[in-house]
């Protein structure tokens, strides 16, 4: 075991894909020389060349693009897109091209690629750098998409995502970076649809995703030690796809619901889950589902409105005692 | 008036004078507002047969191989042209649901497609067609797509031919990304003919003012990828003109993004023939990518929905059928005596054959069965999709016996 933060565990992950398997490449804006934007990809560069990590033109969609080609030759490429915002300048080939590739040559061409993005609000990047997509992508068949919230997950997600024969989308907090944990020295994964329970409740289910869940984990250990409320944390980690069971499983123990999530309230990733426990679980209800999300506005700039219209420990309390 | 104003209280220095001198006029350089893009006006495309059949000499290209080799091309045009034609009338029959008709460019895609080796890899626009031939995808796997009962039948790795792209100019980026995985596979610059490759990209005028397509020239310059940008300028995006696409002509674009470009005539197979494997060469050996422009002209409609002479002029058509493709190596065969009647009447009777075996085969492919809309979205379906899978199947169930 190694204490890491979650920024170095990004290029902990990229490094072991790459050592493990000639086939991986990486590329993206600044991963190279630079090391990454956020510093998140030291030392790849040194460590494995031009040949296998390629710096490029500032285009996304090249990015995306080229990766599907290159995927075609057998390569598996992990593509990197610096703000999970800039997915929107090569939707065309995320959406149109490489999640369809599959289905549109009916099974015959596999494009198994890895796209990584930096993504989330409370760093005062501003509107344009600060969102968190997993809601627009989940909409789309033929991606899969997870988003880590721990260290142990950016490798071991990973991991699984360059393993995996379908493109994965890895969506990584900004605000996650330093994030501490051991992670195992020797290779593993962390399988695709599957949630993590971070901390197990009798009286409430909290799902969470990415940097929702230190906030909905944190929002537990004050319900506990403060209003005797016992809630069970859901780290959902896959949207698509999505563990229903474990989500079930905890549900009918609890009998009680609530999202935590960080995008706008209309279609997030959260009504999708409020969808499935309201058609597979109802009986298991003693109360309505209730969704905790960021407020529908673009986020704010300044670092007193950013943070006023996410998701915190407190609005999540606040909220939870409202609802018991 | 308000000009007047400024020059006399002098808030605008220089304002009443001449336009200042500082940059470029590019009305000087382009001509004021004159369509710099036309067939006479540019520089001249690189022609090695003339529309009356007769052979050129060109200073940097030719063609060395001998008649047989032309023979073949001719049968390769004229069944092309065959499959188009059969497959617009497969449409108006209401057996396609659609088709994108290449009348006009048979010989730039046959050109083109012969140049090419096994080893190379192609990524075709919807207009194909020609290359497939030539790349040796049956026909029928074309019209499987158009009628809606496949996503694309073939195998892009066995005939090195990717699936069809629609969305314009997607395909040159997926190119890029390809040439460079065979950069890293050692497949271009070993000094192997027979392993050295390259990917033939196919676009049209229309997708150059995709900013995929310029990235993937930027790509394909800085990494020095081997790709062939093999752009088929039929003059016409829809309804689009080139003039709406470009105030030069697009062959020069090439040389801002720091690789040579060069035009041919669309309509020559000898010269698309010629240009594109020189292009190929030198993509294979190591020395990056070639923009060539196949100057050309799109006959029929851009599709079957379309029509045409709501926004061109007849006249236009007129005057490219005397470019016709076919028409000039018929004129060459027939001129030097290199074939005789039998030699036509063969390929006609090939023609023929192939036009039927298009409607039977059109009209027999097989539906789809319904289950199958839940495969291949991913490898390994996910519970959602099983679950979706197995309500519909019991959907349909529900209609066994009923009438």
């Amino acid at each position: 075991m190694t204490v890491m933060n979650y920024r170095k565990a990004i290029a902990e992950g990229i490094g072991r894909a790459l050592r493990s398997d000639q086939r991986v490449v990486f590329l993206g804006e600044d991963v190279g020389a630079a090391g990454g934007a956020f510093k998140s990809t030291v030392g790849l560069y040194e460590e494995f060349g031009p040949d296998r990590v390629w710096d490029t033109p500032i285009s996304e969609q090249a990015i995306v693009g080229a990766a599907m080609g290159a995927a075609m030759t057998g390569l598996r490429p992990i593509a990197e897109i610096m703000f999970t915002d800039f997915l929107g300048v090569c939707w065309d080939m995320v959406a149109n091209q490489v999640a369809k590739a599959r289905y549109m040559s009916g099974g015959q061409l596999e494009v198994p690629l890895v796209i990584r993005a930096h993504g989330g609000a409370g760093l005062g990047f501003g509107a344009q750098h600060s969102q968190t997509w997993e809601n627009l992508l989940m909409s789309i068949p033929g991606i899969k998409v997870a988003a880590p919230s721990t260290p142990r997950d950016v490798i071991g997600l990973l991991a699984a995502a360059v393993a995996d024969p379908d493109p994965v989308i890895l969506l990584e907090h900004k605000a996650l970076f330093d994030a501490k944990e051991d992670v195992p020295d020797e290779p593993f994964l962390e399988p695709l649809g599957s949630a993590s329970i971070r901390r197990t409740g009798d009286d409430l289910t909290l799902v969470a995703l990415s940097a929702m869940v230190p906030v909905a984990v944190q929002a537990a250990a004050t319900l506990e030690a403060e209003h005797g409320i016992s809630a069970e944390v859901i780290d959902l980690r896959s949207v698509t796809p999505t563990d229903t069971a474990t989500l079930l499983q905890s549900v009918e123990r609890t009998s009680r619901l609530m999202t935590v999530e960080e995008n706008p309230r209309p279609c997030g990733w959260g009504a999708e889950i409020a969808s499935i426990v309201a058609e597979e679980g109802f009986t298991f209800l003693d109360a309505p589902i209730q969704r905790v999300t960021s407020a529908n506005v673009p986020v704010p700039f300044a670092a007193n409105l950013e943070h006023a219209t996410i998701p915190n420990a407190d609005t999540v309390v606040k909220a939870v005692l409202s609802y018991s | 008036m308000t000009d007047s104003v400024h020059a006399e209280s002098g808030t605008a220095p220089g304002a009443a004078e001449a336009p200042s001198t500082e940059g470029t006029d590019l009305g000087v350089v382009f001509g004021p507002g004159s369509p710099a893009v036309s067939d006479e006006s540019g520089t001249a495309p690189v022609q090695l047969l003339t529309p009356e059949g007769e052979r050129r000499e060109h200073p940097d290209y030719s063609f060395d191989l001998d008649d047989e080799v032309i023979k073949g091309f001719y049968r390769d045009l004229v069944l092309t042209r065959r499959i188009d034609a059969e497959a617009t009338a497969l449409q108006r029959h209401g057996e396609l649901g659609i088709w994108a008709q290449l009348l006009g460019q048979e010989a730039a895609q046959i050109g083109s497609g012969r140049a090419m080796g096994p080893q190379d890899f192609v990524f075709p626009t919807y207009r194909e067609h020609g290359v497939a031939w030539c790349r040796g995808v049956d026909p029928l796997h074309l019209l499987g797509l158009f009628r809606g009962v496949d996503q694309g039948g073939w195998d892009p790795n066995e005939n090195n031919f990717a699936l069809y792209t629609i969305v314009i100019g997607a395909q040159t980026l997926h190119a890029t990304g390809y040439a460079m995985g065979m950069q890293r596979d050692g497949v271009v610059g070993s000094g192997d003919p027979d392993k050295d490759a390259a990917v033939v990209a196919y676009f049209g005028d229309g997708a150059t003012s995709q900013g995929d397509v310029n990235e993937a020239f930027i790509w394909a310059s800085v990494f020095n990828a081997p790709v062939v940008f093999f752009c088929q300028n039929n003059q016409w995006a829809i309804s689009e003109p080139i003039e709406r696409q470009s105030r030069i002509p697009l062959y020069q674009r090439a040389h801002g993004f720091g690789f040579p470009g060069v035009r041919v005539d669309g309509n020559d197979v000898l010269a698309c023939y010629a240009v594109t494997q020189a292009a190929l060469r030198r993509a294979r050996e190591g020395s990056g990518p070639t923009f060539v422009e196949a100057y050309t002209y799109r006959m029929g409609a851009h599709t079957t929905t379309d029509d045409p002479t709501r926004y061109r002029l007849s006249e236009d058509l007129e005057h490219w059928k005397l470019k016709d493709p076919i028409a000039r190596v018929k004129a060459y065969l027939v001129r030097g005596g290199l074939a005789d009647d039998a030699f036509f009447a063969g390929i006609e009777q090939e023609a023929e054959a192939m036009g039927e075996h298009l409607r039977e085969g059109c009209r027999a492919l097989p539906d789809p069965s319904p289950l199958s809309i839940f495969d291949q979205v991913f490898v390994e379906q996910t519970p959602e999709l099983a679950a979706q899978k197995e309500q519909f199947a019991a959907y349909l169930a529900s209609f066994e016996g009923a009438h």
